[in-house]
């Protein structure tokens, strides 16, 4: 027996798991690289800000490289799950609480406190870490950084490095590979590099507003704000094209793609929260909770999120249109009618063709949320009042932006990584991820299939399931897994020992096939229980 | 209300049992003396490589056995009264049982070695041993070498398990490749070769002589019989395959063998006592399967069949193709139909490996007829309904391997080789 004294909270800790001389030679890099930053935030002031933001970026770079190469190059390729659960970081121990806290206050005060970071009072001059990337800013957008500049550039650099980790750990799976240089390029060019060339364009006669062009309502559910729209027509042409691809992203792009390949090619293909869940968030997605209970919960939140920001949104863009269709034809009334007419056709397809698809639940909740807007709607239009839905629109928005993006994206879905796992935000708050999984529930040809009798209840799927899925209580009936949450990431396929499961586009019919009795026995046997 | 009894909470039981719920209103109650709650037995490796935990073992919720009226009992069966349908536990109370199924599953062979029986020597099947296998290896401060004895599926996982927490592993192999028993030189090469280049010590052609003792009758060594060499460890794994979990059962008036023998209705002699799984026999072997099977998916099917009967459809436990799957450190392995190690009479092999060494494929055909009987498939995954047609279809050789694009189950974007494949396969036949 041991006589050493465990020193992690971990409940097992094989000494072996410890880090390598070298790995903790990179773990140093990236504190000092770090530790630069917490200096500047504290005020110290870099005589050369270029040279220290270098130093700090390419040390946090550098360590984690170096950390990557050890922990992966040096040995064969291959699923790389050994000792996730004796890890204190990776199990909820001592360090995962402490980077889960240190995550969660860095949230706070980015959104609420953003002076503490150093963000300049109007016409002031930055300090602290905002006024580090000043130079970085300056030469991106021509302008001062803010907290969000500060902020975009970390989130780029830890999908970047933390995506070059999860590509080593992959080596060997090219569907791992390809789809994090897709989110790695994403986040890079659209999310970070293009709005801010933008930017640069901007001048006193020409204005675009700030556009991540792959963010897509209503996952920015400001897109539709009067000021945007406004800036947007401003611009003339390439403004209204911005206007125009906006509504065709949610209207033609992304259920045509969707059909075709599922709700992956945006949530784990392009994606920038997903990108930093698959990249930062990796070494966290077995803490997701697998329980039937959480299923409930995640669908109960997600879709009420998703009627919230529905009634948001049209509640804003109604607040701003006009009532007279002889200057405009989208008036007050219109618009109202069409969103109403929009919901009546979906809510009618489903009911009619899908009906048997969906659980019972599902039915009451699309019941009620259906009778919910368009009682709301109703009301409106027969009351007069100026406050569409019974409340102040700025209200609305506010707390919307409030509660879902801050509290619920940012401090939760982010900071709670290594507590709750790391799609904590795009499983029970993404409003975005259910509308797509609303339609790869119904109407896709993407599906998890899986290998006959080939099962054996191991339960690698489930436990590494970042969505919280119980991908093995489907493998095990050898039913297909055709889950709206599902973001495609692949890792359950990938983590299967026996070869069970297979992310793929294929034919809708037979797409949902629940068996009792697996492939492999008795055929007589099997078409007597399986056909009912 | 008929009351089932169930022994053993294994996948073959707890199948029986689920499928029982759902064709009947039965009192059903399952017996364990192992875990409370039914888990995969075949994910045990992975708790001790860290990558799961128990709980995440369990294919079902701990509430779900309340929800289908399933009753769990929590002890140790010491005798079967099959005159008055009674069930005696170790602390004395009685069951009483109107249908009795036997799953008690398997126990880790020990062929009489001298030593066998020492402490920090163990099998690797229950939870039990592995929670022995954590107290006595828990790091390789701790557990500086260990040797594992037999070379088959459970001896590599160990292997495999141990190497996780760097400790040094001696894997005696009895055989002159890794598992060549089952399967064909080529495959057992190109393994015994993945199988050092992690570092693992693998002896072949070496059997265990003796496991030596300490003064506290803790295993300190290892003597290998063929050179007397003596390998100094602190642990032993014997992992030389597992036999039927039978004594309990002896003592009774069921008939036993190896196993519990049973017909095709896995009924044994004697009325309402069925078995399935690990621990039954069969007395007429079903085609080439072995009369005891000791496979998580043939446990499963047993399961399956023996519901209908327990429920008034008598029906026989009839499999269909044969297939399984396993996984040897890196590598894959998937085999559907039947491959012999070497070609069974009129049959010949067709053999294709690529020179990573880490995929190959052997398929066994009918020489005259160029019919398709099997297919050994290692780092690439194929898809068992495809097969499982191509049997049943009697498709030929050339059939298969033309089509070969239809049964690939990889990821996407994945390299394919069913073109080099077809390359190999129309040089070594001459076809145009």
């Amino acid at each position: 027996m041991s006589t050493k004294i465990n020193s992690s909270m971990s409940l097992a800790k094989p000494d072996s798991q410890t880090l390598s001389k070298t790995q903790k030679i990179a773990v140093a890099l990236g504190v000092v690289g770090l530790f630069i930053m917490a200096l500047a935030l504290f005020n110290v002031d870099f005589p050369n800000k270029i040279i220290f933001l270098s130093l700090s970026l390419g040390l946090i770079t550098a360590g984690t490289i170096m950390f990557s190469n050890n922990a992966y190059l040096t040995k064969q390729a291959g699923i790389k799950n050994d000792g996730v659960w004796f890890k204190s970081i990776a199990s909820r121990g001592l360090w995962g609480w402490a980077l889960g806290i240190a995550l969660t206050l860095f949230y706070v005060v980015l959104y609420f406190k953003a002076e503490w970071l150093g963000l300049a009072a109007d016409g002031g001059v930055n300090g602290g870490l905002v006024a580090m990337f000043d130079p970085l800013s300056r030469l991106l957008n021509g302008g001062p950084a803010s907290q969000w500049f500060v902020y975009g550039t970390l989130y780029t650099v830890a999908i970047l490095v933390f995506g070059y980790k999860f590509m080593l750990k992959y080596r060997h799976n090219r569907y791992e590979q390809l789809r994090t240089i897709s989110v790695m390029f994403f986040q890079l060019a659209f999310a970070f590099l293009i709005p801010e060339f933008m930017a640069r364009l901007n001048s006193e006669t020409f204005s675009l507003p700030y556009y991540d062009l792959k963010n897509i309502w209503p996952l920015n559910f400001y897109n539709f704000d009067k000021y945007r729209v406004d800036s947007m027509i401003e611009a003339g042409d390439i403004g209204l094209a911005f206007l125009i691809f906006g509504i065709v992203s949610i209207f033609v792009i992304s259920p045509i793609l969707t059909y075709k390949y599922g709700k992956r090619w945006y949530c784990s293909w392009v994606c920038g929260c997903g990108g930093l869940a698959e990249t930062a968030g990796d070494p966290f997605r077995h803490l997701s909770d697998k329980s039937q209970f959480a299923w409930k919960v995640e669908r109960w939140v997600v879709h009420s999120v998703v009627v919230f920001v529905t009634l948001m949104t049209t509640a804003v863009i109604y607040s701003y249109l006009g009532n007279d269709s002889s200057k405009y034809w989208l008036t007050k009334d219109v618009f109202l009618l069409g969103v109403a007419g929009l919901l009546t056709v979906v809510f009618a397809w489903v009911m009619i063709f899908k009906r048997k698809e969906l659980a019972k639940d599902a039915q009451y909740g699309a019941i009620g949320y259906f009778v919910i807007i368009m009682v709301l709607i109703g009301m409106h239009y027969f009351s007069g009042t100026k406050n569409v839905f019974l409340v102040d629109t700025y209200f609305l928005k506010s707390s919307y932006g409030f509660l879902i993006g801050a509290i619920f994206s940012g401090v939760i879905g982010v900071g709670f990584y290594p507590i709750f796992g790391n799609r904590v935000w795009c499983r029970f708050g993404c409003p975005m991820a259910a509308m797509l999984g609303f339609q790869q529930r119904l109407f896709s040809k993407f599906r998890i299939t899986t290998n006959g009798g080939q099962c054996i209840s191991c339960g690698n799927c489930s436990t590494y399931c970042e969505m919280g899925i119980d991908v093995r209580a489907y493998a095990q009936k050898g039913e297909n897994i055709v889950r709206s949450s599902c973001v495609g990431c692949g890792i359950c396929a990938a983590v299967c020992p026996r070869g069970v499961l297979k992310l793929e586009n294929d034919s809708m019919n037979g797409r949902i096939n629940s068996n009792d009795i697996l492939l492999g026995n008795d055929v007589d046997l099997m078409d007597l229980v399986n056909q009912k | 209300m008929e009351h089932i009894v169930i022994i053993g909470n294994g996948i073959s039981g707890v199948t029986a049992a689920r499928h029982i719920r759902k064709l009947s209103d039965k009192k059903i109650t399952i017996i364990s003396a192992e875990t409370e709650h039914f888990f995969s037995r075949t994910a045990l490796m992975y708790i001790y490589m860290g990558h799961m935990q128990y709980e995440h073992t369990k294919p079902y919720e701990d509430s779900f056995w309340k929800k289908n009226r399933i009753d769990l009992k929590f002890g140790l069966v010491t005798a079967i009264d099959t005159e008055h349908k009674s069930l005696q536990f170790e602390n004395n109370e009685n069951l009483q049982f109107d249908k009795l199924i036997i799953a008690t599953g398997s126990i880790s062979n020990k062929f009489g070695w001298k030593g066998q029986d020492l402490k920090s020597v163990i099998g690797l099947y229950s939870k039990q041993d592995l929670d022995q296998l954590e107290a006595i290896a828990p790091n390789n401060e701790v557990c500086q070498r260990a040797v594992v004895v037999g070379g088959g599926l459970i001896g590599i996982e160990l292997a495999e398990m141990l190497h996780s927490r760097k400790i040094p592993v001696t894997f005696l192999v009895r055989e002159e490749s890794f598992w060549d028993v089952v399967l064909p030189s080529g495959e057992a090469q190109m393994l015994d070769r993945h199988i050092k280049s992690h570092g693992i010590d693998l002896r072949l052609n070496s059997n265990l002589g003796e496991i030596t003792s300490d003064d506290h009758g803790h295993a300190n060594g290892v003597i290998i019989a063929e050179t007397g060499e003596t390998i100094s460890c602190n642990l032993v794994g014997l992992t030389a395959g597992v036999s039927p979990n039978i004594t309990l059962v002896k003592s009774s008036t069921i008939e036993t063998d190896r196993g519990v023998l049973v017909n095709r209705y896995l009924e044994t002699n004697v009325k309402d006592v069925y078995a399935i799984g690990d621990c039954a026999q069969q007395r007429e072997p079903i085609g080439n399967r072995k009369p005891i099977e000791a496979v998580w998916y043939t446990g499963r099917m047993m399961g399956e069949a023996l519901a209908q009967t327990i429920c008034g459809n008598r029906m026989a436990y009839n499999p269909g193709h044969w297939f399984n799957s396993a996984k040897f450190f890196d590598i894959e392995y998937q085999t559907y139909g039947w491959v012999f190690a070497t070609p069974k009479g009129g049959n010949a092999h067709f053999h294709w490996k690529h020179n990573d060494d880490q995929k190959c494929i052997t398929i066994e055909y009918q020489e005259a007829s160029n019919i398709f009987l099997g297919i050994n498939t290692f780092g690439i995954r194929m898809r068992h309904e495809v097969f499982d047609r191509w049997l049943t279809e009697q498709r030929t050789t050339d059939y298969v391997i033309k089509n070969l694009k239809e049964a690939n189950f990889d990821p996407e974007f994945y390299k394919t080789f069913e073109d080099a494949i077809i390359r190999a396969y129309s040089n070594q036949f001459n076809m145009a």
